[in-house]
């Protein structure tokens, strides 16, 4: 049953990120370019709505609606470099590949084959990552 | 309302949409991080006898792997289902400056022939691009500690300074990489 509701808010997700243009690979070309206001517009109203939506669910103490547990939204550890280096890692890669980790399922569903090289390597570089972690400045 | 559904969503309407999933991943105890399953992927497959980055209880992130597929089936249903017709309708500028770059199909399909299309598997450069490009996404996305959704959606929506810190690191990378190597890259 659990699975089933993640499973379908999965397809929510993926529905969105399709159709959303999220996941297109010229949206994320042009939204480096400045040249059109749509995915600024995605990304600020989801976080325009996000914030409400997190902030009501601490306010009001909301409990999990599967296990009456209490919602926990942990703060992010202190710090700067990994942010910063990490991000710009990943900006480096979104700007080549188009994908960001969530949409790079949505587009192989839709069926861009070639995205499964994107997500093998995106899993190499989380491997990458894993060995260096010790050595990285965090 | 299945007409709008069928056309290419507008962002007022995508944005809430994606505030939606962030709540209900929320209420369900869960959080939204899409990065993660490339770690649980690594665990999954074993990492964790060598690395111990990858020594966690990775069946108890079974769930986002779960979305993952989730978001699979989305996209499958999205495209073949949802839409009268797939192409993206970039600006006229932008698609003037990816035909000089030899994309010519920009503003007419969903993605790039040349990159995503079954060919690109037999082209030296587009899987050489494919996997350059997944490699930084994989490799920062875990340096960061998250991706577009751990960071842009939910970190910031919680208000988080690093969360902030990573973004602006986004858009420094991709910035870089869009305007001074793509150029050379194509």
């Amino acid at each position: 049953m659990r699975t089933l509701i993640y499973f379908f808010i999965g397809i929510l997700f993926g529905i969105t990120m399709f159709k959303s243009e999220a996941a297109s690979w010229f949206r994320i070309y042009e939204m480096f370019q400045f040249k059109a206001f749509h995915m600024y517009g995605i990304i600020g109203s989801a976080l325009f709505c996000g914030a409400i939506v997190t902030y009501l669910l601490k306010r009001f103490n909301i409990s999990s609606v599967i296990d009456g547990e209490p919602i926990v939204i942990p703060n992010k550890e202190s710090g700067w470099k990994r942010y910063l280096f990490g991000g710009v890692f990943f900006g480096f890669g979104w700007a080549i590949s188009g994908a960001c980790p969530g949409p790079m399922f949505t587009v192989l569903g839709a069926g861009f084959l070639p995205i499964l090289v994107v997500i093998a390597s995106a899993t190499l570089g989380t491997f990458c990552y894993g060995l260096l972690q010790k050595k990285l400045p965090h | 309302m299945i007409e709008f559904l069928l056309q290419p969503w507008p962002w007022y309407f995508s944005g809430p949409m994606i505030a939606l999933v962030l709540f209900l991943l929320l209420w369900t105890g869960k959080s939204f991080g899409m990065s993660s399953n490339l770690r649980t992927l690594c665990a999954a497959m074993g990492a964790g006898k060598k690395v111990s980055f990858f020594q966690f209880d990775w069946k108890a992130q079974r769930w986002n792997l779960v979305v993952a597929s989730g978001a699979i089936l989305g996209g499958f249903i999205a495209a073949n289902y949802l839409s009268s017709s797939t192409a993206v309708a970039i600006s006229p500028e932008t698609i003037a400056q990816l035909n000089e770059f030899g994309i010519l199909d920009a503003g007419q399909s969903y993605m790039p022939t040349q990159l995503f299309s079954v060919e690109a598997f037999g082209s030296i450069k587009s899987v050489f691009l494919l996997s350059l490009g997944g490699f930084f996404v994989g490799f920062g996305a875990r340096y960061a500690g998250g991706c577009t959704s751990g960071h842009a959606i939910s970190g910031l929506s919680n208000f988080q300074l690093p969360s902030l810190i990573a973004v602006i690191g986004f858009f420094a990378g991709g910035l870089i990489v869009n305007h001074f190597i793509l150029p050379i890259l194509f």
